[in-house]
This record gives C-alpha cells, structure tokens and sequence, in this order.
C-alpha cells in the first residue's frame, strides 16, 4: 500500500512542479472547445441539434484526459532514460505495485487536468444540467484516465525512445479521439463510423459523462461504466505484465 | 573461519551474441572492502547486476547474504544499497523526498524515516540542502546523496558500480573517506567497480582483475605486485592483461558516453 501510495505521490508532485505543462497541455482542449464550439455552433442549432458546446464539452474535456493520460507513459521512458527507473526496478517491492501507483498518479493528474477543462468550459457558457451528477461524472472521468494511463505505460515500456513513443501515441490517439463522437454525434453516421466508434474505449467514456452532466446518451450509464472498467482491468494487466518486462 | 557475505561460483551470462562474463567464481568476506579492476567492456557491471537481481545468470551460483539473487530476489534486495554507474535520482524531487521514497519502497517504518534520513544526510553534508531539488545539484552532490539513499534501509553490502566516474579528483577523495569510514565503523561490505588503478590500490582490501569476462588475477594490492614480480599495480595489471587502462582516454570516452545517454532522444 505504501509503495503504491509513494509512487503515487511522486507523480501528482510532479505534475503540480511543472506549471508550464499544466498550462500548455490546455491550450489543445481550449482550441477544441472555442474554434469548433462557437464556430460551428450557428451551424449545428440551425440543423436542429441543439447547443453544441453543451454537446462538445463532455468530449473535449475527455479529449484532455485521453492525451494527458496516455502522455504520461512518456514517464517510464523519461525515468529510463534518466536512470530513475533502476531505482524503483532493484526495490524489494513487486512490479505489480510500482505500475500501479505511477498508473494511479498519471490518471491522478489527468483528472485533475480534466477538470480544469470543465472549470474553462463553464466559464465559456457550458452549462450542465444535472450539477449534483459531476461528483459521479469526477468518477467515470478518473476511470477513463486509469484506463488510458494504463495503455501509456504498456506502450511506453516497449520503446526506449521519446521519439518512438510520440509517433505511436499520436498514430493511436488521435483516431481514438476523432471516431469517438466527441465532436459529433453518433446517430445517422456511416456504418463504419459507428462500428469503430463501437469498438473505440473513449466513446464510451464521452457517453458516460454526457448521459451524467447533459442527460443524452447511446448507451446506459451501466453500459458505459461496465464497458470502461473490464477494459481498466485488462490493460492494467497488460501493461503491468510488460513493465514486468523492463530489463535495465 | 571468516564468513563470507557473497559467493559466485562458476557464474557465466551469455547475451544473444556474446559472452558477457565466463565461468568466474570470488568470494567476498563480510566486512572486507572488494574492487573489480577492468576497462570498460570486461564484465564488470554485467556482474554486479547478477548480484543485484537486475539480470540472471545463464549458469552458475550465487550467494548474496546468504540468499539466492534469483530465487528470493526481495529478501537479497534488501540486503544491499547500490549506486548505479549513472545517476538515479529524481530531478524533480528534493533531496529529502529522494531519500523518503527509498526509505518508503523498503519498508522502513515511519517512526525510524526520519531519524535515519536525518542522520545520513547529516553524514554526506547535504542536510542543510535537503529542501533543494536535485536537479540544482552538482555531480559530487548528486553521488553523496546516492551513498546515503543507498544506506538509508541498514544495508549490509554497499555495491558501488563505478562511483567516482565523471567526478573531480577533490570529490573522489571525499567519497572514498566516506566510504572508508562507513566500513571502519559499521563494518559493511563494500563491493565496487573501477577502471581507476589507484583507486583500487589505495582503497580496497582485496582486488580482482577482470577481463573480457574473466578473472585474471584476485589479492590484494600487495599480491598481485608480489606475484607479477612489479613494483606498482599498474605494471602488474599491464603485465596480467597486456593492456594499460588510461585513465585520461577513459575518462574522457566515459564523459562523452554519459552524455550520449542523456541527450539520445
């Protein structure tokens, strides 16, 4: 427990040392939320949706916890690199453990940025419906986190270079953000659209957290929820088993 | 009888095209103060990291505080504190918080943390820097305060793997009293690697040349002049292997390693 506990501790410290990364990783999500929110927003009424920063805030906020978290795998290789890693690897404590609490503290800071996100949001004329459901969407946003941190670091315990890692995240990230229904809805798209998006774990975390705050969604909450934590379990094993691997 | 703390008999690790270390046994006494002597390349830290659980030897066996670094790799971890050949601080970290995630990874309980840390920064003079991030820390810094990381859990084997690598004749010299003192009045173990032959001379008790993954010769300093029929180690380590290791040549390439390392993105 303590060692997860440590580890955990080293990276929301890390995170709050680094001011400069906290603000630079939200001008993406605030790009997002302000060209396409009031941009397309006139466009989006007129053809009867509604409110589309009310629509496209639940996905851009998931949108800053998906790049955060799988980013934050980049400390692995980062820690190798830096030696930090043999320090942690020659511990008498299992690796289980110590991919656990930089896992937990990656999606730790993560949500924390997500938040962040809701706070901009707000302020831009996002406005929830349901306000007492944002503790429970805090929740669901944490589990994508862990989930997504968890895919970081199983990749990250792959490769030895930063630059590998960036090209493989970016080639995985961003179609999982596109083809997510983050920035449009899902009901009258292409057959393949909606069959990836089926099969893309961050739809299901935007779904989530829109049935939670705005009151529409494709699936049940249970669904959503359900469908998240069997994928946290799995890649946590996954990427557990391959930070077992991490020879130094 | 004197008792020994680390026992490798017939140790060998083969990587997919080369022998790293063949077929090489030593026997390290408990207290004692033991050098490997080689250029780079000879198997040194493939060694250490047999002995440090890092790696598995591809035959042979070992003993490190009476356990198998294979079979009960958490109880030998706990055995001994390491210094890495490269840093392995966290530069984000301050140099107390360093010191608390090791103390914190090996269990040590919190009533004694604080105490113990207190007490080894006090000893490598860096307590009045606890506070400062490492990252604001000099090179001779940075290594004193792995010496007291790697003590902080009550090690009884201390491995140093290259430890003044990069370090200014001044800071080695102020390692090595630390050092020596650590072994004068606690009685622990020191194992550490070099390519510095006055290094070995002055420090270690016992020294064992090694090779292109073999063990040349083992004794001390004395020995192994007495046995080559030399005058200074220097003359018997060039007469044993037929090389000279130049200290200024390797350092410089060793630099230049380091730094290859840290900026390769």
């Amino acid at each position: 427990m303590n060692t997860i506990y440590i580890l955990w501790l080293r990276q929301v410290k890390k995170y709050f040392r680094s001011p400069a990364r906290i603000i630079g990783s939200l001008g993406q999500p605030l790009l997002f939320l302000l060209a396409l929110g009031y941009g397309f927003g006139a466009i989006y009424a007129k053809a009867g949706g509604g409110n589309y920063l009310q629509f496209l805030a639940p996905g851009v906020i998931c949108m800053s916890i998906l790049f955060t978290s799988v980013f934050s795998g980049i400390d692995v290789i980062w820690d190798r690199q830096f030696g930090f890693l043999k320090e942690t690897l020659v511990a008498p404590v299992s690796r289980f453990k110590i991919m656990l609490g930089r896992t937990l503290g990656g999606a730790t800071t993560a949500t924390m940025q997500g938040c962040i996100v809701l706070i901009l949001a707000i302020i831009f004329g996002f406005r929830p419906e349901y306000w007492f459901n944002i503790p429970i969407a805090l929740v669901v946003m944490f589990i994508i986190a862990v989930l997504f941190t968890a895919l970081g670091t199983a990749i990250a315990s792959l490769l030895k270079d930063i630059q590998g890692f960036q090209l493989i995240v970016n080639f995985l990230i961003m179609p999982i953000f596109f083809l997510s229904g983050s920035l449009f809805p899902l009901t009258n798209v292409p057959a393949a659209i909606s069959f990836i998006a089926s099969i893309d774990p961050l739809s299901y975390g935007i779904d989530a957290l829109r049935s939670l705050i705005i009151g529409t969604s494709l699936h049940s909450l249970g669904l959503d929820v359900g469908v998240l934590l069997v994928l946290v379990f799995i890649l946590l094993g996954i990427g557990s088993y391959l930070f077992s691997l991490i020879q130094i | 009888m004197t008792e020994h703390i680390i026992t490798a008999s017939h140790l060998t690790k083969e990587f997919d095209n080369f022998t790293a270390v063949k077929d090489i046994s030593f026997d390290i006494k408990k207290g004692e103060i033991f050098a490997f002597l080689g250029p780079n390349g000879a198997g040194k830290s493939t060694t250490i990291k047999m002995l440090t659980t890092l790696l598995a030897p591809t035959s042979g066996t070992l003993r490190v505080a009476g356990n198998d670094p294979v079979k009960h790799q958490n109880r030998v971890r706990h055995s001994f504190g390491i210094v890495f050949q490269d840093t392995s601080l966290d530069d984000d970290l301050t140099a107390y918080e360093n010191m608390e995630f090791h103390a914190v990874l090996y269990g040590v309980s919190k009533a004694d943390r604080k105490t113990r840390i207190e007490e080894l920064m006090k000893f490598v003079e860096l307590w009045d820097r606890k506070d400062n991030l490492v990252r604001e820390f000099s090179g001779g810094m940075k290594r004193r305060l792995e010496i007291a990381r790697g003590l902080v859990h009550h090690p009884k084997i201390l491995f140093l793997d290259e430890p003044t690598l990069g370090l200014d004749p001044q800071t080695r010299n102020h390692m090595w009293s630390y050092i020596e003192n650590l072994n004068k009045t606690e009685g622990m173990t020191v194992f550490f690697t070099t390519h510095y032959m006055e290094e070995a001379a002055r420090i270690a008790h016992r020294i064992s040349i090694i090779d292109h993954g073999t063990i040349i010769a083992s004794g001390s300093a004395d020995e192994l002049v007495k046995q080559t029929g030399t005058t200074t180690l220097e003359e018997a380590f060039l007469k044993l292997t037929g090389n000279v290791i130049r200290e200024e040549e390797a350092s410089s390439a060793d630099r230049l390693r380091i730094a290859r390392k840290r900026f390769r993105r």
